[in-house]
Parts: C-alpha cells; sequence; structure tokens
C-alpha cells in the first residue's frame, strides 16, 4: 500500500470515525456520548468528501450533526439523572448483541467478502467510470427512467411522519 | 507579465523550485490558503466590534468608544487585552471538556462560512459545488455550540437559553433554506461563484424580493439578534446560554456573533445583490472585494439598525411568526418562483448565455417575475389583515379590559 496525503487523510478520519464510535459506546456520560457521536459522524462527512461525494459530506453534516445530533442531546438534556450513569449495561444487552452481531455478519457477508473475500484476492479492484457530479445526482432523483419512484416513496414516508408527529403533539379539545 | 492561476499553485511552484518536496510544497501552499481564509475574518471582527458600538451608541444619543485611539478606534484592542487578562473561571459542577470546546466551535463554525465566500472573480477559499449547502450545513453546527454551552455551564439560565436556542435556530433555519433555493434556482447551481456570475445582467433581488426578505428575517433570527434575542434576552435570563462564561471565552462568543451577522450580510450581498459585481471588475478584480463590502456594509448596517431599535418579541410570537407566517410564506414563493422561472424558460423570454451581461434582455423576465412577487405579496397581506381584524374583533368582545394578547399571533396594529 503506497502512502500518499489521500492514504494519511483516510487513516485520520478512520480514526475519527472509530474513535468516535468507541466513545459513544464507553462513555457513561450520555451527553458525552452524543458529543462523540458527532465526532464520528464528522468522520464519515470527511469520508464522503475523499470519496468524491461532497453533497453527501454536507447532507451528512446538516441532517445527522445539525438535526438529528442536536435532538439526541435535547432528548438526553430532558432524561434524569442523564450525567450519573453507574452501569454501562442494562437489561437488553443480550437482545443488543444478537443484532450487532447479525448486522457484522451481514456486512462482512455483504461488503467485506465480494471485496477482499477469498477468489477476488488478485483481482485488481477497477474503479468506478462514472464520475457523477451533483447535478447528475439531482436529475436521477427527478428522471422517470432512474430513481423517481423511491424519492418520491422517501418524500411520502417523511410527510407521513412529519403529520404523526403533528398529530401526537396536539391539544385534544 | 507574470502569469496568476491561484495563489496555491504559484506558491507551490515557488517552493518546488526552491527544493521543497512537491507533495510538501502542495500542502504548505494550501495551509497558507486556509490560514489566509481564517485569520481575514478574525481580522475583520475587531473593527466590525468598534461599528457596531458607535452604531448602537449614535442610534441611543450617546457618543460611543471614544478615549482609546482615533474615535476609539483601538477600544477593541483595549477590550481583547482585558479580556485575556481577567481570571479564567470554570463554574463548579460543569462539564470541563464540553464547557471549554463550545465557544472554539461557535467562532469555528463562523469562520468556516467563508470558504465559500466569493470575494471576488478571482478569490475564493474553495468554489464548492455545493456552496450554498455548505453554508446551512456549517451554520447548523453554531447551534450545537450554544447548545454545549448551556449545558456545561451548569446553571440553569443558561440551559433554558439552550432550549430556546434549539427552538429558534432549528425552526428559522427552515424559512432560511426555502428562501435560499430560489436564487440557486435562478442559477441553476449551489457554486457561490456560479450564483455571483449568473446575476450579470440581473440581480435575484429583483427576480424575487419576497425571497431576498424572508432571508434577511431568518438570518436576523439565526444570529439571534433583536427582535429575535430572546436566546441571551437580558431581563429574562441574564444572559442565556452565555452566563457563566467570562474572559477570552466569552470574547470567542461574542467575536462569533458579531462575525456571523456580518458574514450574513456577505452572504445576503452574493446571492441577490451579484457579489463582488460591479463596473470594471473583470479589468481589476481587486475591486471585488470592495464591491462586495460595500454592499454587504449596506444590509449589516441595516441589521444594526433593526437591532437597535426594535423592542423583543416573546417566545411564543416567535415560534408563530416562523411557523404560521415565514415558513408557508416561503413555501408558497419557492412553488410561485419555480412556476414562473420554468414558464419564463419555455416563452423564451429568458436570455441565453450569449447576452447573459445584458441588462435589457433581462428585463421582460424580471417584470413577469417581480409582479408574480408583488402578487403574491399583496395577497399575503390581504391574509394578515384579515386574521388581525378577526383577532382584534374578538378580542374587543371577550376581554374589553383587560386586552389578553395571547391567541393573537399577529397583534400588529390593523387599520379598520
Amino acid at each position: 500500500m503506497e502512502f500518499n496525503i489521500h492514504s494519511i487523510v483516510f487513516l485520520i478520519f478512520s480514526v475519527i470515525t472509530l474513535g468516535g464510535g468507541l466513545g459513544t459506546v464507553t462513555s457513561r456520560n450520555l451527553i458525552h456520548g452524543a458529543v462523540y457521536l458527532i465526532v464520528s459522524l464528522f468522520g464519515v462527512a470527511g469520508l464522503f468528501i475523499l470519496l468524491s461525494a461532497p453533497f453527501l459530506a454536507a447532507i451528512q453534516v446538516l441532517v445527522y450533526i445539525g438535526a438529528i445530533a442536536i435532538l439526541i442531546i435535547f432528548a438526553v438534556m430532558l432524561t434524569r439523572s442523564m450525567t450519573r450513569m453507574t452501569e454501562i449495561y442494562n437489561r437488553q444487552w443480550s437482545l443488543s448483541l444478537v443484532v450487532s452481531a447479525l448486522l457484522f455478519v451481514l456486512l462482512l457477508v455483504g461488503i467485506i467478502l465480494p471485496v477482499w473475500g477469498p477468489g477476488t484476492a488478485n483481482a485488481a479492484l477497477q474503479p468506478s467510470e462514472l464520475v457523477a457530479t451533483t447535478v447528475d445526482l439531482g436529475v436521477a432523483f427527478v428522471d422517470g427512467n432512474q430513481f423517481v419512484l423511491p424519492f418520491e416513496v422517501a418524500s411520502l414516508l417523511l410527510t407521513a411522519a412529519m403529520i404523526g408527529a403533528i398529530v401526537i403533539a396536539r391539544d385534544r379539545d | 507579465m507574470q502569469e496568476c492561476i491561484d495563489i496555491f499553485n504559484t506558491f507551490a511552484g515557488c517552493l518546488t523550485a526552491s527544493g521543497a518536496d512537491p507533495g510538501l510544497a502542495q500542502f504548505l501552499s494550501i495551509l497558507l490558503g486556509v490560514v489566509l481564509v481564517a485569520m481575514g475574518p478574525l481580522v475583520i471582527v475587531i473593527f466590525l466590534i468598534w461599528v457596531e458600538r458607535k452604531y448602537a451608541a449614535r442610534v441611543q444619543d450617546r457618543l460611543g468608544p471614544n478615549r482609546v485611539g482615533p474615535f476609539g478606534l483601538l477600544q477593541t484592542f483595549a477590550d481583547a487585552l482585558k479580556l485575556i487578562t481577567k481570571e479564567d473561571i470554570t463554574p463548579a459542577g460543569a462539564d470541563k471538556l464540553i464547557y471549554n470546546l463550545a465557544p472554539i466551535i461557535s467562532v469555528v463554525s463562523v469562520i468556516l462560512i467563508w470558504a465559500v465566500v466569493p470575494i471576488s472573480p478571482l478569490h475564493i477559499g474553495a468554489d464548492l459545488s455545493i456552496g450554498a449547502l455548505y453554508f446551512v450545513a456549517v451554520g447548523s453546527i453554531g447551534t450545537l455550540a450554544i447548545m454545549m454551552a448551556g449545558w456545561s455551564s451548569n446553571n440553569k439560565y443558561a440551559l433554558l437559553g439552550a432550549f430556546r436556542v434549539v427552538a429558534q435556530l432549528v425552526s428559522y433555519e427552515v424559512p432560511l433554506v426555502f428562501s435560499l433555493l430560489v436564487p440557486v434556482m435562478f442559477a441553476g447551481t449551489m457554486s457561490m461563484q456560479g450564483i455571483v456570475e449568473a446575476q450579470l445582467g440581473m440581480w435575484f433581488i429583483v427576480f424575487s424580493p419576497l425571497a431576498a426578505l424572508i432571508f434577511f428575517i431568518s438570518t436576523q433570527a439565526e444570529t439571534g439578534r433583536a427582535p429575535f434575542d430572546l436566546i441571551e434576552a437580558e431581563s429574562e435570563l441574564v444572559a442565556g446560554y452565555n452566563i457563566e462564561y467570562s474572559g477570552m471565552k466569552f470574547g470567542l462568543f461574542f467575536a462569533g456573533e458579531f462575525l456571523h451577522v456580518f458574514t450574513n450580510a456577505l452572504i445576503f450581498a452574493i446571492l441577490f445583490t451579484g457579489g463582488w459585481l460591479g463596473p470594471f471588475v473583470y479589468q481589476v478584480p481587486a475591486l471585488g472585494i470592495i464591491y462586495l463590502f460595500a454592499k454587504g456594509s449596506i444590509f449589516y448596517l441595516l441589521s444594526l439598525h433593526l437591532r437597535n431599535t426594535l423592542p423583543r418579541i416573546r417566545i411564543d410570537q416567535l415560534m408563530s411568526f416562523n411557523w404560521k407566517f415565514l415558513v408557508p410564506v416561503s413555501i408558497a414563493n419557492l412553488i410561485l418562483v419555480a412556476f414562473l422561472w420554468k414558464v419564463i424558460q419555455l416563452i423564451g423570454l429568458l436570455p441565453g448565455p450569449e447576452n447573459a451581461s445584458d441588462f435589457l434582455a433581462h428585463l421582460p423576465a424580471a417584470i413577469i417575475m417581480l409582479v408574480g412577487n408583488l402578487a403574491l405579496t399583496v395577497v399575503v397581506l390581504q391574509m394578515l389583515r384579515n386574521v388581525g381584524r378577526r383577532a382584534v374583533a374578538a378580542n374587543a368582545v371577550s376581554t374589553p379590559a383587560n386586552a389578553e394578547l395571547d391567541d393573537q399571533p399577529y397583534s400588529l396594529p390593523v387599520p379598520h
């Protein structure tokens, strides 16, 4: 593996992402956990930039750091005794162990084996010929031959979620 | 004649010629560029604080800073020295790491915006293809800094201020983004440089003054300035999220806020009034800096004037103003503008790239857009008037003596 600026930056962002993730699950202070989560999400945004996907990186910062992480912090602030956790594990640890093990296997089978698994060791990885810009992404979302249906379904889902939230929060009169 | 591509490549070339490793030379030159872009705003803020204090003083019939240096120009340096030499207090029970991190993130979130501010045809930190989106994304980090400061201070007033911040800043981001979409749609690009160049023939403020107004109001709320300064309402929250901060840490919040106001004024100038565009700017690109800062200063002073002359609104009024007025109007405006823009494109009124700088060629399109915007404004004002009338009538019937204003989102004086 050759060392250039690109791989050093990749290393830095990977450490940020993994370190943040580790901090998230090990800190006993939930606010610290949320801040570590932000660090980890920020590292992912950096990885998106390395992959020449600036749009995804900006959306990562906007949606995950700017909205979801703030929502998480807000929820934690409204929770009692959030900073004095005496135990790392709660009663659901066995269930979460199963889920995370399943997810790990899924990632291993779905992504890592086809690329680095046996039989693919000698085949050189071909970088994609397709160079997509933000304009291409925008066109792909509304083009009838590409992703207009998933895009609209996702929009509908989000709208339904929003209306649901309004209905729950509304005063009954 | 000396060839100039951009400062990075020239500097890197010089370093390589004097024997440095090419990779290292490039790294150093980019580092230099980053430092330059980041230092610029920090220098500007020293002057901005003086402008703001002087302006506030004039509005309040005072002299303002006038002792240190000519016209009190060096006052900020004296203040900075004072802030640095002050005792650095961390309150008992504060979360040290987050407490110390918050002011830094607050300033950095503003400085990061400067990376996509085009200050002349040649000079921009990074002309990202997603510049406008980057502006929104980076701006949302500022909310996080205030949340962290409010929570980690271990103070109920700070926490109350932080709660208000989430409600206010996250809400006002919605009309901000909707009005930001309008110039992006006109320009057909999210690149800041592209948005400026698309205004060669006609400024976008002419195409959609309503979007410009909504953007201006939203940025005023995003920076937490009066009439939206509820996040640090002195009379209710003492100082809000930054109550426990002292010394230079407080100074960082202070500088970050002042800088944010000016940065937003510059972004407004770039999105709606053509940024660095002006006479002879292509012959002498350095003129672009003057044009941009002149335009930005006008909106900055407007923002200062609003801050110093308007009273603070209540938190419920703030939220209803956003969700029941700004958001629907900005969505309606976006739909109307998109529709009209498509119609103009279809009937071929939009000038092509060959006469993009022709003012007269843009005139028919501008008139249609302007009339559409004005029609929407009239409709909105009429609806507001009806709501106001009903509120006044209901108020007169129910509680004639002790007027309760809680049910009236728009309790402005309404002509009968």
